[in-house]
């Protein structure tokens, strides 16, 4: 009995004299944090994109709090009304809404159109192929499919098509975040504006070659040839070093240069269906997202 | 030029003709003689706790593998066979197949897998299945059947204690020891451990194939015998008795639990040959081999990260890079 | 006891199926591809125009900065095209393409250039030596093809007592320096001569491994009463032909990471660039060809080939039989540090070494396995890194720690690699690795 006794007392005093050291140091070596901080941080998505500019979620919820206002400061991945309570939890006014951005590959080399010319035999790694040689597409500039960029998505939202053996960006998962854009080493990638209901015109592709070159290389490349140019009314087209390029900010989404395209290199995504001008050889998968909307 | 796709990788474009599978199977071979010898020896006790031994261990493994962790099958590259084998030169003849496949268990499954697989363990597999067993089952574990005494029996073979064990309960003086015997493997023990002779050729064909290189056995061996020799025992039966022989050479070299590093190596085998002294003069085991080892297996990883290779070019104070 | 370096490196099979073939000429293409990046350092100037008559030797490009080479025209022609042509390895290069007419090349077959006499020779100051050499647009020609112009001009307050010539080429398959060794001894210490006055060495040494006994003994025998010069025969091993290893075993110092061999007092040189600028200064020919080697194991005919510069690969793998029939891999350079190439129809470059045809059933790597700590890489790495360690730090991106872990200092010599069991990647890795630290510390550099 007294053995049990002694050895509850030992044991609870102990427990006790625990507890009170630790409520001590917790309360002398507390940190006052604003606590609009933690508030902030359960509204973010927590994947530490590095889409806002800071270095994760934290810094961007400590950005906010201690903002005077919201102007600049947006979180890519975060739906309107979680800005709008941000804005809430802060006080402050809501920050100019920014276009919601996504991710487009300036380049349409799948295997249909590109034919493998050699193969690779090395680490699924697109810089170590980058850096050895073209890419066993026979493309120098084109898309080499290992997937540097599947492995930055945080939001998964990218994945390679093993039939087609590029990357495709999946737009309802992508947050535009960017993060993709800095790991691909031939800067494929670009984040252009959503656009209404997703739809939105870009050239697929980033062949710099004169046009004999490229066409050499690959169906659907780019050649320069400025047809798009011309067609354009709305000066969205520029072509420079053999590549035309859209400006998404002047582009109306009239889908003109798509048609005249002879190599069918400009890309019109998710247009309705009926109006769609699906071009030759162009990733199928495309046609499933306009009947998804 | 058109039709021929050419193949591209990064130099160097020419490979070394060893493997993994290589290795392993090579250290299978330097193992024979041992296994061959402990079937002669303890006969049919032996051949059931290493087929037992070496079927739990790959059965295991080709279970783990297949429902568990997934992934391409590497049964066939041969560390579970060693495991096995080791294993089984760890146990004694007589030990039931039950506590054998316990053995198997703990080796493949906590020793191997639960680390992330072969080249993630810390700890030697096999030889942390035969501390588990000791420590679980004391009583078979010590029983150690003579050998060439009782060859057509298993559980009910004659057994008696170990050189070491006799020496411990002060039943029998160093000086008294039969060294030949020893050598060649008339003294009971596990099966490894019986004879000298036979672990010493696997561990010269192990050296001679450039599987393992001299570092760590000879430093163990060594330490050994100069410890002995300073506590007044004479080093050869330090060495020859228990397992001294058999861990230096098969479970200490293991690659994935051993240093990087040819200092680290000695390092780690001198510490290995200490602590096993340490164990058997003082501590409450006759042997201290197994521990010796898992508790330096623990050490590994301090030891990589302390004793780098010295960089080309490095002068004393001029560590530019560390900054 | 032969002289080696002591730390790391390994024996490899070295199939020098072309040792002791002499050098076969290859005659000037009629139509020559010449790309004005064949250097480390910026691209080359192009200085002609299209539609112009350019004379052999004439300088087409010019070099833009210090560390660039002067590129010339190997023949005699008219520049038919200025633009882009793909290199060996599919990225698009600056390039010239000239033509010969029927007399341009009639005039090329006669036409030698006046060499200088003994006593013009004389009279050529140090200064006048390295300007004839960056004139003539002469680069390393042991394979990195960094401007000599550069390594001759050490930094100021250094000090450099001793050349030495490398002729370890401890690649397998190559066999190019050993063939010049033999056959043009004299002119490779007539060079080695002209870098000595260049730069004020008073002492110099010829390393050569001594798998190559005839090469040892042939420059021995020219340099009788000549105490300048010496040769050292070397244990084959390889990375010797790196530069810090080959200072290593000739006279046992090391060279302190992050610094060039003078620092130790040394320049080295490769004998195929000794002789490269014996012709600059005495021939008063620009780099306008090199040897090299082709070979692989289904060659029929392999050689060594002294090939003019623009010259199609293509060309040269015919003039040895062609590509065999079982072809899995080119490679430009030696096995253990050449590049894979992808278009025969590039053309010859100054750095270009050998031609190495590896047939299919060797081309490919073995599956990847994990790795079993077995510590190989650790042990054969000549600069003393973990390669085992690199390779995931690289994996998660780890720059700050591979650095540290002294990525840098790598020589890329693919000693872990070969010596992998597991046939891990590693130095694909690491080259990446040292690839982005470079990006980072530039990076850095900038912000601050």
């Amino acid at each position: 009995m007294e053995l049990v006794v002694l050895s509850v007392a030992i044991l609870g005093g102990l427990g006790i004299a625990s507890a009170v050291i630790l409520f001590i140091t917790a309360k002398r070596f507390s940190i006052k944090e604003n606590p609009k901080i933690a508030e902030i941080e359960e509204l973010l998505p927590g994947a530490n994109c590095g889409g806002c500019g800071r270095n994760g979620c934290h810094d961007f919820a400590v950005a906010c709090a201690e903002a005077k206002t919201l102007d600049g400061l947006h979180c890519p991945s975060c739906k309107e009304e979680t800005m709008a309570k941000i804005a809430e939890i802060t006080g402050l006014a809501k920050a100019v809404s920014v276009k919601p951005k996504v991710a487009v590959l300036h380049c349409n080399g799948t295997c249909d159109n590109r034919p493998r010319k050699s193969y690779y035999d090395g680490p699924m790694s697109c810089h170590i192929e980058n850096s050895l040689y073209l890419g066993a597409r026979g493309c120098a500039y084109g898309c080499l499919g290992c997937g540097d960029c599947v492995d930055a998505c945080r939001f998964g939202a990218l994945a390679i098509n093993t039939r087609t053996g590029i990357v495709e960006i999946d737009t309802e998962k992508c947050v535009g975040c960017g993060a993709c854009v800095g790991a691909c080493p031939r800067h494929l990638i670009e984040l252009r504006n959503k656009g209404p209901k997703g739809m939105r015109v870009y050239v697929a592709c980033a062949n710099r070659d004169k046009g004999a070159l490229a066409m050499k290389e690959c169906r659907v490349s780019c050649i320069g040839c400025g047809k798009c140019v011309k067609v354009c009314t709305h000066d969205a087209i520029v072509v420079g070093d053999n590549l035309a390029a859209i400006d998404f900010e002047k582009c109306k989404l009239c889908k003109k240069c798509v048609a005249v395209c002879p190599r069918n290199s400009i890309v019109a995504v998710n247009f309705p269906i009926q109006k769609a001008i699906m071009a030759e050889g162009q990733i199928r998968e495309e046609v499933n997202y306009v009947e998804n909307i | 030029m058109d039709d021929k796709r050419l193949i591209v990788s990064g130099s160097p474009h020419m490979h070394t003709k060893d493997t993994v599978k290589g290795k392993m199977w090579g250290v299978v071979v330097a193992l024979l003689p041992a296994v061959i010898f402990s079937v002669y020896a303890f006969g049919l006790g032996a051949l059931v706790v290493i087929f037992t031994s070496v079927l739990g261990c790959v059965m295991i493994e080709y279970l783990i593998q297949r429902y568990l962790v997934g992934g391409k099958l590497t049964v066939t590259n041969g560390s579970a066979v060693i495991t096995g084998l080791l294993l089984a030169m760890n146990l004694p003849s007589n030990l039931p197949i039950w506590i054998i496949l316990i053995g198997c268990l703990v080796a493949i499954g906590l020793g191997k897998y639960a680390f992330g697989g072969l080249g993630q363990n810390i700890f030697n597999p096999a030889i942390l299945g035969r501390v588990f067993l000791l420590i679980s089952f004391p009583q078979q574990m010590t029983t150690w059947p003579v050998p060439f005494v009782s060859r057509g029996s298993y559980l009910d073979a004659a057994t008696g204690a170990t050189v070491l064990g006799r020496m411990k309960m002060n039943e029998l003086m160093p000086e008294n020891v039969d060294l030949m015997g020893s050598f060649i493997g008339q003294m009971g023990g596990s099966l490894g451990e019986v004879s000298a002779v036979a672990l010493l050729l696997g561990g010269l064909f192990l050296i001679v194939r450039r599987i393992i290189t001299w570092h760590i056995p000879l430093s163990i061996m060594i330490t050994v015998s100069v410890f002995s020799w300073l506590a007044g025992i004479n080093p050869l039966v330090s060495l020859l008795s228990g397992g001294v022989l058999l861990g230096s050479i098969f479970m200490a070299t293991d690659y994935v639990t051993s240093p990087m590093t040819r200092n680290g190596m000695i390092l780690y085998g001198v510490m290995i040959g200490v602590i096993t002294m340490v164990i058997r003069l003082w501590g409450a085991y006759p042997e201290g081999v197994s521990f010796a080892i898992l508790i330096m297996n623990g050490f590994t990883p301090l030891i990589n990260v302390y004793m780098r290779p010295k960089r080309f070019g490095e002068r004393r104070g001029n560590k530019v890079w560390r900054k | 006891m032969l002289k080696t370096f002591n730390k790391g490196g390994i024996h490899i099979p070295e199939y020098k199926f072309t040792a002791g073939n002499p050098i076969v000429e290859l005659p000037a293409p009629r139509e020559a591809v010449v790309t004005f990046s064949q250097h480390i350092g910026a691209i080359a100037v192009c200085c002609v125009k299209q539609g112009e008559h350019v004379e052999r030797g004439q300088l087409i490009a010019k070099a833009n900065g210090v560390v660039s080479a002067n590129v010339h025209t190997p023949i005699s022609g008219t520049v038919k095209s200025i633009g882009k042509w793909k290199t060996a390895f599919g990225y698009p290069c600056d390039t010239v393409t000239i033509v010969a007419s029927d007399e341009d090349a009639a005039y090329d077959a006669i036409s030698i250039p006046t060499a200088r006499t003994d006593e013009e020779v004389a009279a050529l100051t140090a200064e006048d030596i390295k300007s004839i050499v960056a004139d003539a647009g002469v680069v390393g020609l042991g394979g990195a093809a960094f401007p000599t112009k550069v390594k001759l001009t050490p930094p100021s307050g250094s000090n450099p007592e001793l050349l030495i010539l490398n002729g370890a080429e401890c690649e397998p398959f190559l066999t190019n320096d050993h063939a010049l060794m033999v056959s043009c001894a004299d002119e490779i210490i007539e060079g080695a001569g002209y870098i000595m006055r260049a730069t004020g060495v008073k002492r110099a040494v010829i390393g050569i491994e001594n798998n190559k006994p005839d090469a040892v003994s042939c420059i021995k025998d020219r340099l009788k009463g000549n105490p300048a010069i010496s040769v050292v025969a070397l244990e084959t091993k390889y990375p010797q032909g790196g530069e810090k290893q080959l200072i290593k075993a000739i006279i046992g110092r090391e060279v302190p990471n992050g610094n060039l061999p003078v620092s130790v007092g040394v320049i080295v040189q490769n004998v195929g660039t000794a002789y490269a600028i014996y012709r600059a200064v005495r021939l008063r020919e620009p780099l306008i060809s090199r040897i090299m080697t082709v070979s692989g194991k289904n060659v029929k005919n392999p050689g060594n080939f002294r090939v003019f510069l623009g010259t199609p690969l293509k060309t040269v793998i015919d003039a040895a039989g062609g590509i065999p029939e079982n072809t899995g891999k080119i490679i430009v350079g030696g096995p253990m540090m050449g590049r894979a190439l992808v278009s025969v129809d590039a053309p010859t470059i100054k750095g270009v070494s050998g031609i190495v045809i590896v047939p299919e059933e060797e081309s490919r790597r073995m599956s990847e396995e994990p790795c079993i700590r077995c510590g190989a890489c650790v042990e054969v790495c000549p600069m003393g890194l973990e390669p085992y360690l690199l390779m995931p730090l690289t994996e998660n991106g780890e720059w700050d720690l591979l650095n540290r872990h002294g990525v840098k200092n790598c020589i890329e010599c693919g000693c872990c690699a070969y010596s992998c069991p597991s046939s891990r990647p590693l130095l694909d890795f690491i080259r990446l690795g040292k690839f982005k630290v470079n990006e980072a510390v530039r990076r850095k550099n900038n912000q601050n």
